[in-house]
């Protein structure tokens, strides 16, 4: 839910992480197997982070992540990596789709002053970031109008059982 | 208000007047989802207890990696043949061609809201269609309610004139596009192409451009619609679905770039981004280990018959593996009958079933440690080709063949 507060750890990614690095082709055959793929999760991009990955840390890129192909398994796998949300400068915008579908929350915001293994603190109710050891900083964000309708709902398919139809969204 | 070719094809599909910044919920008027996208549609279409499809006739589904590299892909591969056949949806198997040479050569009509699941579905923009790529769930909701919702982008106009020098293509002319405005330059944008160049060009080399748009981040890469699309569409049977498609004249851009035609040189994208354009008479001494000339950016007839021209009774270089994979079976056909495969076989070409080939990295011809490639395709992405410890330069065809031949990185103009 877009609602309340998130504590973790910062795992800091460059420009443009394609969903090649979060979700490898050659790993094509695990597709059915999401549990086994999220092992592999952004591990071309950092082989530390699949493992030592915990839940409710944050993944925080700089422009363009997610960018590629539009297989659901990257935003899938992330997710079931326990990341609590991806900030970035931008996103590619097929992974934004597959991301909110799934009730994942991304954060669209400067990314530039958070670096590796810092503390953050996201605050939906507030629409803001801050770093648990650094009181200076502080980032807020928007979110998109059917972003925050999709995700509250838990997803896509869960907002169309709900509703019975897509027309109001 | 005058409209761009984005307003105008969206206003047509909802009835009234829309302008970017508007959530719109359309209906789609074709299709398709292979074997990345289908089997998760799939399985959460029976998670949900939903059964079918909103109208078999604007569904199309099919495999690319066939035939089958893996056992897991193929029982992936079984439940999407099953199901196309249970509800009499159109079917391709793996092998016959990939996911937009069976939409354009059959399905996609001018002025069309095609969905699909893959991100290269901006293909269809050549064909005056508001083509654009999504991932499984929504295809469920495609699939079953036969419509999608969509934010009205922002339209970029492209505007490129002027003649191609020789050895240059309309590779290069997304390339360049690609160096100037970065993989992130477009991202929730339209991009319109327009002018001489875009003109002069046959269905084959816009299919090229249209296919990188997603490169760039863009929603959709569209371009107006003219003699030689209806010529196009009249060949493949389907003269009816040709439809003139034009942009108003004071329609609003929100940025216009210019591309000089004349001024383009032969160009890859140097590993790991799209956007690394960089002239190929600037890189020496690169010995190259596989050549691929395929994939859903340049597999068709045109790119085959370019690169027989540069390879005619010569052989490629002893140490590359050249893997040629034409774009469909149509295409297949007419380069078995007009001698251009004799041509390419002769050179040294390992010709291949029409599919995805080492495109992704699932299927014939992944590099090994440290191996450079050249390749037509549309992602050199770090790994793509199913090894994170290779180096994948996109390249035209004429580029591709010229190394082929060469066995190092080769500017075409020296060969031609």
């Amino acid at each position: 839910m877009l609602k309340g507060r998130y504590e973790g750890k910062a795992w800091k990614f460059g420009d443009n992480v394609s969903t090649d690095s979060i979700a490898p082709g050659r790993l094509m055959h695990l597709r059915s197997n999401p549990e086994e793929f999220a092992k592999h999760v952004l591990e071309d991009a950092n082989p530390e982070f699949p493992k030592n990955v915990k839940p409710g840390d944050f993944i925080v890129a700089d422009s363009n992540f997610g960018c590629g192909s539009s297989r659901e398994i990257a935003p899938l796998i992330i997710k079931l990596s326990g990341v609590a949300a991806v900030l970035a400068k931008s996103f590619g915008r097929i992974f934004y789709r597959n991301a909110i579908n799934n009730g994942m929350l991304l954060i669209e915001c400067d990314t530039g002053k958070i670096k590796e293994g810092d503390m953050l603190i996201v605050d939906f109710d507030k629409a803001e970031i801050t770093k648990k050891d650094d009181k200076e900083f502080r980032e807020t964000f928007n979110l998109q109008k059917t972003e925050k309708v999709i995700v509250n709902a838990g997803g896509l398919l869960d907002y169309i059982s709900s509703n019975n139809s897509l027309d109001d969204i | 208000m005058p409209k761009t070719l984005v307003e105008k094809i969206l206003s047509n599909k909802v009835k009234h007047d829309v302008k970017p910044g508007d959530t719109i919920v359309a209906d789609v008027d074709f299709t398709a989802c292979h074997d990345g996208s289908g089997p998760l549609a799939l399985r959460l279409m029976k998670k949900r207890n939903w059964d079918g499809v909103f109208d078999p006739k604007k569904v199309m589904f099919c495999t690319e990696f066939g035939p089958s590299p893996a056992k897991e892909l193929s029982n992936e591969h079984s439940l999407i043949r099953n199901f196309a056949m249970k509800h009499n949806c159109y079917w391709h198997e793996g092998g016959t061609g990939n996911i937009h040479t069976h939409l354009l050569e059959d399905y996609v009509k001018c002025g069309d809201l095609i969905v699909a699941g893959d991100s290269h579905t901006t293909t269809h923009g050549a064909l005056g269609a508001f083509a654009t790529g999504m991932g499984s769930t929504d295809m469920l909701c495609v699939l079953r309610m036969g419509k999608t919702w969509l934010k009205v982008p922002e339209s970029y106009l492209v505007q490129v004139d002027g003649e191609l020098p020789k050895g240059v293509y309309s590779k290069e002319i997304f390339l360049k596009l690609l160096k100037d405005i970065k993989s992130d330059g477009a991202i929730y944008k339209a991009l319109e192409f327009k002018g001489s160049t875009i003109e002069s060009l046959s269905m084959d080399a816009r299919f090229t451009i249209s296919n990188m748009g997603v490169e760039a981040g863009a929603k959709v890469a569209i371009m107006e619609t003219d003699e030689t699309t209806e010529k196009f569409l009249e060949k493949m049977g389907r003269k009816n679905d040709y439809q003139k498609i034009k942009a108003d004249d004071n329609a609003k851009y929100a940025k216009t770039i210019k591309i000089d035609a004349t001024k383009l040189e032969p160009m890859v994208a140097a590993p790991h981004y799209v956007e690394n354009g960089e002239l190929v008479r600037n890189i020496k001494d690169l010995k190259v280990d596989i050549v691929f000339l395929g994939s859903c950016t340049n597999g068709r007839l045109e790119d085959l018959h370019i690169a027989a021209d540069i390879l005619k009774g010569k052989k490629v270089a002893p140490w590359i593996r050249f893997i040629v994979i034409p774009n469909s079976h149509k295409v297949y056909l007419e380069a078995f009958k007009d001698g251009t495969f004799t041509t390419l076989a002769e050179a040294g070409a390992m010709i291949q079933a029409p599919n995805c080939g080492p495109c992704m990295g699932v299927h014939q011809g992944i590099p090994g440690d440290g191996e450079i490639v050249v390749s037509t395709q549309n992602r050199n992405f770090k790994g793509r080709m199913g090894n994170p410890n290779a180096f994948v330069y996109l390249a035209s065809p004429a580029t591709a063949a010229a190394t082929a031949l060469k066995g190092y990185l080769t500017d075409p103009r020296e060969v031609l």
